[in-house]
């Protein structure tokens, strides 16, 4: 790749990483910069539209994916750190404009350009290690969009190998739901917070020490429950740790704690 | 048969409540679905074809929806070739009623009943109590759940959500009064005391009622599986069978059937075959050595041709296996009674809205997280996220999304289309919540978020936002 022009990719930020956690967004920009890419971050983006389309408010879910087109128009890659945004514009967006022959064809276009962080460090790019450290034993969740939309299962598996001192163990029900499901964690908490006990209580048994994924979404409930339960686990984006940030305070940890 | 509503129940979200503070339920549900998926998993990894075998049936079951009508004509006219009865009900209240009289003209008392989810979806047993009919379950867990007068919690383990020892306690209760005084403890010593307690009731029966797996255009049969031997015992030992049966369930051929027969019974049971699969084609023929003087199939409507046409054609795909509702993490963790109809999970969440009304069921296509697992194992491949999504959209374009939510949504969905004064709003709300949070890490309470900061902090931000840090990384290395 670095022989010719470098790819020029436009950086989706993601609304949670760029209002929530920056420094996932910063370890995606290094990972691109470091696997030769040129990145870029429009300032037309604000969120993917997934809260309108998955409530059924598919007429704003239209305007904010023509917003996010034309943002993303004339990258040679849309790239995301995230399974479930980087989901919704490859499937859902050709979907939602199925009557509209125009859009459809800017739509199917940018979904052909979009890929999530590490499927495309690993797939596109052929990164197979990279250069960082994190002394723990590390559970891996598998974050559902990322899995069944996007084919993220080895790619994050096979770069975590090379970190140094890391030690990945398989919890049980890996490929299970945390309970985040966007809106459905506010709209129903009991049954969402049984869901994330549940995935707490896999990777307590695993005997790991930190719990990384590549959704924020998954990553800030599980947090967020760690937090109020008091629970000896940090919680980082799997982009952080192949970065070199994994030692920062983990999500949901103050600062200097 | 089911439980009046009350106060306590009346809601989707009461019902949630209930069933998550239920720690029988729970114990139950964790011993059920943990089990179901391995054994499931492990028949998958045992046939290498599974696969192919999925895309085959995808296309078996595209194709009879396509046609559809040519294929209930053809297998009409091979019923009644075999000499048997077919009544098409277009509504579950003319499907009661057909088979009222059907009882009636047989001069029927007692009835026996294979495990039906046509019949649940029907309401039938009410109905033949209400006229006057001792009726009878012979699938052990609908049995159970007869004796406990609940619905089923489950399609094709109606009593999952019974515990080992609250069987016992229902057997005590209801097998004593017969003159089984023992207490059992073992399921192998409960199952046999049901058989012998079931038995009597099977030659009594004046008519025997089953579902139908598969219907077969070819051959005029209807075909059922059972793990009990209880659907033959109910189909051949009565005067007269009546098979319910959706009339989605067609299949043009028995080597189709076959095909489904191998998903059903891996995805349903993790079984290679379930223990009987059992044919039937007419009443009994003249040199039979046994079998029905009469065969009736009714073949129930109930809003599958109003899906035919449309965007949720794919769901009359389902051949009822459940793996759907074992996988799905909502279902696993407040059972099926929780979804308030006879259909739960998944399926059941596509399904009810859609046959008693988008408003019917407003809470049961939003109460998932849309993580996908159901349509990775589902056999006919439903794409079920998408058709609860659909089901919002038409929720939401038809008003019954609460205001309060399409409010919300609208307005957020405002400012996400205005960049420039969505960055500059972030940029101040975001280091104010930064620096309320920064002490603790996280925020244990916000406004109008309890439904995230009742259980869980809000990790607190950090300083400020990306699009902000970036700007200002750019700036300074320009």
């Amino acid at each position: 790749m670095n022989q010719r022009d470098p790819l020029r990719v436009g950086l989706l930020v993601t609304c949670l990483a760029d209002l929530l956690r920056p420094s996932v967004a910063f370890a995606a920009v290094k990972l691109l910069n470091d696997a030769g890419c040129v990145v870029a971050v429009p300032r037309g983006q604000t969120c993917c539209g997934q809260p309108a389309l998955n409530s059924g408010d598919s007429r704003d879910a239209r305007r904010i994916a023509q917003q996010v087109i034309e943002a993303f128009d004339g990258f040679d890659a849309v790239v995301g750190p995230s399974g479930s945004c980087m989901g919704t514009l490859r499937h859902d967006y050709p979907a939602l404009f199925a009557d509209d022959p125009a859009w459809r064809s800017r739509a199917e276009d940018l979904a052909r350009r979009s890929h999530e962080l590490l499927s495309f460090l690993v797939d596109v790019l052929k990164v197979d290690t990279v250069s960082a450290r994190l002394d723990a034993r590390v559970a891996y969740h598998d974050s559902c969009a990322g899995l069944r939309e996007m084919g993220v299962k080895s790619q994050p598996r096979k770069l975590l190998a090379s970190v140094q001192g890391l030690n990945l163990v398989e919890m049980q029900g890996t490929e299970v739901c945390c309970g985040f499901g966007g809106t459905f964690c506010v709209k129903y908490p009991e049954i969402s917070t049984k869901m994330v006990d549940d995935k707490l209580a896999h990777i307590v048994a695993s005997g790991a020490t930190a719990v990384l994924g590549g959704d924020l979404g998954c990553l800030l409930n599980m947090a967020g429950r760690i937090q109020r339960r008091g629970l000896p686990i940090r919680v980082l984006h799997t982009a952080e740790v192949l970065a070199g940030l994994g030692a920062a305070p983990s999500i949901g940890v103050a600062e200097g704690a | 048969m089911h439980a009046a509503p009350t106060a306590a129940n009346n809601t989707f979200p009461k019902r949630v409540a209930l069933a998550i503070h239920d720690q029988r339920l729970q114990a139950a549900l964790d011993h059920a679905s943990g089990g179901f998926a391995a054994k499931r998993q492990a028949q998958v990894d045992a046939l290498p074809e599974f696969e192919a075998l999925r895309e085959r049936a995808r296309l078996v079951k595209d194709h009879v929806l396509a046609n559809l009508d040519g294929y209930l004509e053809r297998y009409e006219a091979r019923v009644l070739r075999q000499g048997g009865h077919v009544h098409w009900a277009s509504t579950a209240e003319e499907a009661r009623q057909i088979i009222l009289d059907i009882c009636q003209a047989a001069g029927a008392r007692t009835i026996t009943k294979g495990k039906s989810m046509v019949s649940e979806e029907i309401g039938l047993n009410d109905a033949l109590e209400a006229a006057g009919y001792a009726v009878m379950e012979t699938d052990l867990g609908e049995y159970i759940i007869q004796l406990a007068k609940e619905p089923p919690s489950h399609i094709i383990v109606p009593a999952v959500h019974k515990t080992r020892e609250q069987v016992a306690d229902l057997f005590d209760t209801h097998h004593r009064p017969l003159g089984y005084t023992r207490h059992l403890t073992e399921i192998s010593e409960m199952v046999d005391e049901a058989r012998q307690v079931l038995r009597g009731h099977y030659f009594a029966a004046d008519v025997g009622i089953t579902g139908g797996n598969f219907l077969v255009a070819e051959t005029g049969s209807s075909i059922i599986v059972t793990n009990e031997g209880n659907g033959d015992l109910t189909q051949t030992l009565a005067r007269v069978h009546i098979v319910t049966s959706g009339i989605e369930r067609v299949v043009p051929t028995l080597d189709d059937a076959v095909t489904l027969l191998r998903l059903l019974a891996r995805s349903a049971t993790g079984q290679e075959t379930e223990t009987y699969t059992t044919v039937s084609t007419g009443p009994r023929r003249a040199n039979d050595l046994d079998g029905p003087q009469e065969y009736h199939v009714v073949l129930v409507d109930n809003g599958r041709s109003a899906m035919l046409g449309g965007a949720f054609r794919e769901m009359l795909r389902c051949i009822r296996c459940g793996a759907c509702l074992n996988h799905c993490p909502v279902y696993t963790s407040i059972g099926g009674h929780a979804y308030g109809w006879v259909y739960p999970g998944p399926m059941g969440s596509v399904l009810t809205p859609l046959i008693n009304g988008l408003s019917q069921a407003y809470d049961l296509p939003n109460a998932c997280t849309l993580n996908g697992r159901c349509q990775t194992v589902c056999p006919v491949k439903i794409p079920l996220p998408g058709l609860l999504r659909e089901i919002r959209r038409q929720q939401f374009e038809t008003g019954i999304t609460p205001v309060r939510t399409r409010w919300a949504l609208q307005a957020w969905a405002w400012l996400a289309r205005r960049p420039g004064l969505y960055h500059a709003l972030m940029r101040i709300g975001i280091p104010v919540l930064h620096r309320i949070g920064r002490r603790r890490g996280g925020l244990r309470w916000l406004p109008l978020a309890s439904g995230w900061t009742d259980t869980r902090d809000l990790p607190a931000p950090q300083a400020r936002t990306f699009q902000q840090a970036w700007q200002a990384l750019k700036g300074a290395t320009r």
